[in-house]
């Protein structure tokens, strides 16, 4: 049976380090599937004026176009490139629950995230994206320094 | 909606908006101007405003009450059937998570509410208690529940019709669903609609929605530090407002639209303190307000008095019938239109049903009205034109000495609310009239800098000038608006009906249903 690896990625030199602990973890499993989650901090609870409401749409996708081809893509295709069977996803929301979502949806049977770089007052009062997934996740979740 | 003048607040606006001396002392090219405005737009304004015959109850007034309950019952009381569902669908609870980044429904309320909450949710209220007496609430009450219905036909119709261009971007509101929605039909005349309502939304967002703001906010900011050219103001609004609309400043909106919903909360939240210091008083308010709604307590006007407060000021602060909130949310990528219908619904119960009825309740408790200790009822002023109040205050200043008379530094609060509301309805106007302007000549670059540079320099001469009759006229046009959509609604709201029958039997069938979040 193949096992699904999701590793959520938030575009910094931690997520290079989930990559490098999912595909020793792969590799480590046998037969194991990676899933490359990328998560646009959204809600939609936020206020917007109307003009920015009219080219949500558009500015939604430019986002996930941008994110894809900056950092799912190429960690996608760095891993395909060393024998993984891999594949990516892009979407808006709360990171913490978006990636515990996607994963639940996906069949993951983990999640590999790097350490949060969430900083300052919004880490304090809130607790950073990572607490958040390791405090809800329904599945195992490995950070990684 | 902010208007006030040509609505009972005759008074107060024309206290804010003249200014006797200046005029006496220069009584030159501007009071010219004005007067020639004046004589040339007089003929439209009073036809607008025009009383029913034998009463002082303006035909526009009743043309939007008529159309609120020909809705309510066409679609058999939607605003309650559905009241609970439109909760549910801005929580989210119907949203698919795919469509995640989406305009929610909870942000297109949101950004639609920011446009109508304001100075007739404070003002407006205290001229309509203050000439109607207490029982004025009830009619206010009514007409707010009854305009839900208006508010469901206009936005289910404003995201149906609207167009989606190949770069992603949205253009919705009346001229759209007029035009469209007429030829789907094979009804003439849609095209003619279009461009009457684009006109009157042009004039409406530049007078009503920009000049008339501008000069409310500068009346305020000079309460606060005395007396200044209101061109200053002008300017630095201006300023603000092109950086935002022109220069893609989003950081001012973002933070606008964040106060003016705490504004908005804050406001209610105290009102509700004052509402509960007082809990002994509540049975009696209201008391007074169905008293007040049946028998008119000695008011002004009597009951019939009483009606006609109330029912213009639900009807001119929610905008329900008008076609404004159409524009606003027609943004949410959605697909079942009437879903916008159900949460823009909301829209009249928060801003009339809630915020409305809040203020009235707390000008009535903190006894701001003065009552005859030996009739029970309520004492005209000397002119015998509105209720005698504690220091003589009505409009805005009314409302401020209710909440003064509770916490001391709310009025100060108030000012700047005020100020901010003023400033988010000039964004959203700037909105509404530029899509009705890329209506007439079509959307491109150029011709919408024309018209956002057109709205800035209105806004330095709305908080600059002596402009009674321009304003007269803005607010003609505005509801003049109501004239074209509501016509036209009345012709498409078997579509409406036909989309309500439809997604109500996929709802019961569990075809429609909520997404596990």
């Amino acid at each position: 049976m193949t096992t699904k690896i999701v590793i959520g990625l938030d575009g910094t030199a931690t997520g290079e380090r989930a990559i490098a602990f999912a595909k020793d973890l792969a590799e480590r499993i046998g037969t194991c599937e990676l899933l490359v989650a990328y998560v646009i901090e959204w809600s939609p609870y936020t206020f917007q004026t109307p003009e920015e409401n009219a080219a949500r749409h558009k500015r939604r996708e430019e986002e996930i176009e941008l994110a894809t081809t900056r950092v799912v893509s190429p960690a996608v295709d760095a891993l395909k490139a060393a024998g993984f069977n891999a594949t990516g996803i892009v979407r808006h929301g709360d990171v913490a629950e978006t990636l515990n979502s996607v994963t639940v949806e996906n069949g993951g049977a983990q999640i590999v995230v790097g350490r949060s770089s969430a900083d300052g007052l919004k880490k304090r009062i809130f607790g950073s994206a990572t607490q958040n997934l390791v405090m809800h996740a329904d599945v195992p979740v490995t950070v990684v320094n | 909606m902010k208007s006030l003048s040509k609505l009972g607040l005759a008074g107060t606006a024309a206290a804010l908006l003249a200014n006797p001396v200046a005029a006496q002392e220069a009584p030159g090219l501007d009071e010219k101007i004005n007067q020639a405005f004046a004589d040339l737009t007089g003929p439209f304004v009073s036809f607008i405003f025009a009383p029913l015959p034998g009463t002082s109850f303006p035909w526009i007034v009743m043309w939007l009450v008529i159309a609120a309950s020909v809705f309510t019952l066409y679609f058999a009381f939607v605003q309650m059937r559905f009241f609970s569902h439109a909760i549910s669908l801005v929580k989210g609870d119907y949203s698919d998570p795919n469509d995640a980044g989406e305009v929610s429904h909870f942000q297109a309320l949101a950004t639609a509410l920011s446009g109508t909450v304001g100075l007739g949710n404070i003002a407006g209220v205290a001229v309509a208690v203050g000439i109607g007496g207490p029982g004025a609430t009830f009619w206010m009450i009514l007409a707010g529940l009854l305009g839900m219905a208006s508010k469901f036909t206009e936005c289910t119709l404003g995201v149906k019709y609207r167009n989606e261009y190949e770069d992603g971007t949205v253009s919705g509101g009346p001229m759209y669903y007029m035009s469209k929605g007429f030829s789907e039909l094979g009804l003439p005349g849609g095209k003619i609609l279009a461009v009457l309502f684009s006109i009157f939304c042009i004039l409406g967002a530049l007078g009503g929605g920009n000049m008339f703001q501008a000069n409310q906010a500068h009346q305020q900011i000079a309460g606060i530090v005395g007396d200044f050219p209101g061109w200053i103001t002008g300017l630095v609004f201006a300023v603000v407002v092109f950086m935002v609309i022109v220069g893609g400043l989003k950081s001012i909106a973002r933070v606008t639209e964040k106060v003016v919903p705490f504004m908005g909360i804050l406001y209610v939240l105290a009102a509700l303190v004052i509402i509960i210091m007082n809990a002994d008083m509540i049975g009696w308010a209201f008391g007074q307000i169905f008293a007040g709604a049946f028998t008119g307590l000695g008011v002004a006007g009597g009951m019939v008095g009483a009606l006609i407060q109330g029912f213009k000021r639900a009807a001119f602060s929610n905008e329900a019938g008008v076609g404004s909130a159409a524009i606003a949310h027609s943004a949410v990528r959605t697909k079942e239109p009437i879903t916008e219908g159900f949460v823009s619904l909301l829209e009249p119960f928060i801003d009339t049903v809630v915020i409305c009825t809040m203020t009235a309740l707390v000008i009535i408790i903190t006894q701001q009205l003065i009552i005859d200790p030996d009739t029970g009822n309520y004492m005209l002023n000397e002119a015998g034109s509105a209720i005698a109040t504690v220091d003589g205050n009505s409009g805005v200043s009314l409302t401020s000495a209710a909440f003064g008379s509770a916490f001391s530094w709310f009025p100060y609060v108030l000012a700047i609310a005020v100020i901010l509301f003023a400033f988010s309805t000039m964004i959203s106007w700037s909105y509404y009239g530029l899509k009705a302007w890329t209506y007439l000549f079509g959307e491109g670059h150029t011709k919408e800098l024309v018209f956002k540079i057109i709205f800035c320099i209105f806004v330095v001469i709305g908080a600059a000038a002596n402009l009674g009759p321009v304003i007269d006229f803005s607010d003609a046009a505005i509801f003049a608006m109501a004239v074209v959509n509501v016509f036209a609604l009345y012709f498409l709201m078997k579509v409406v009906r036909q989309e309500l029958a439809s997604y109500s039997e996929r709802l019961k069938s569990g075809e429609i249903r909520k997404f596990g979040h």
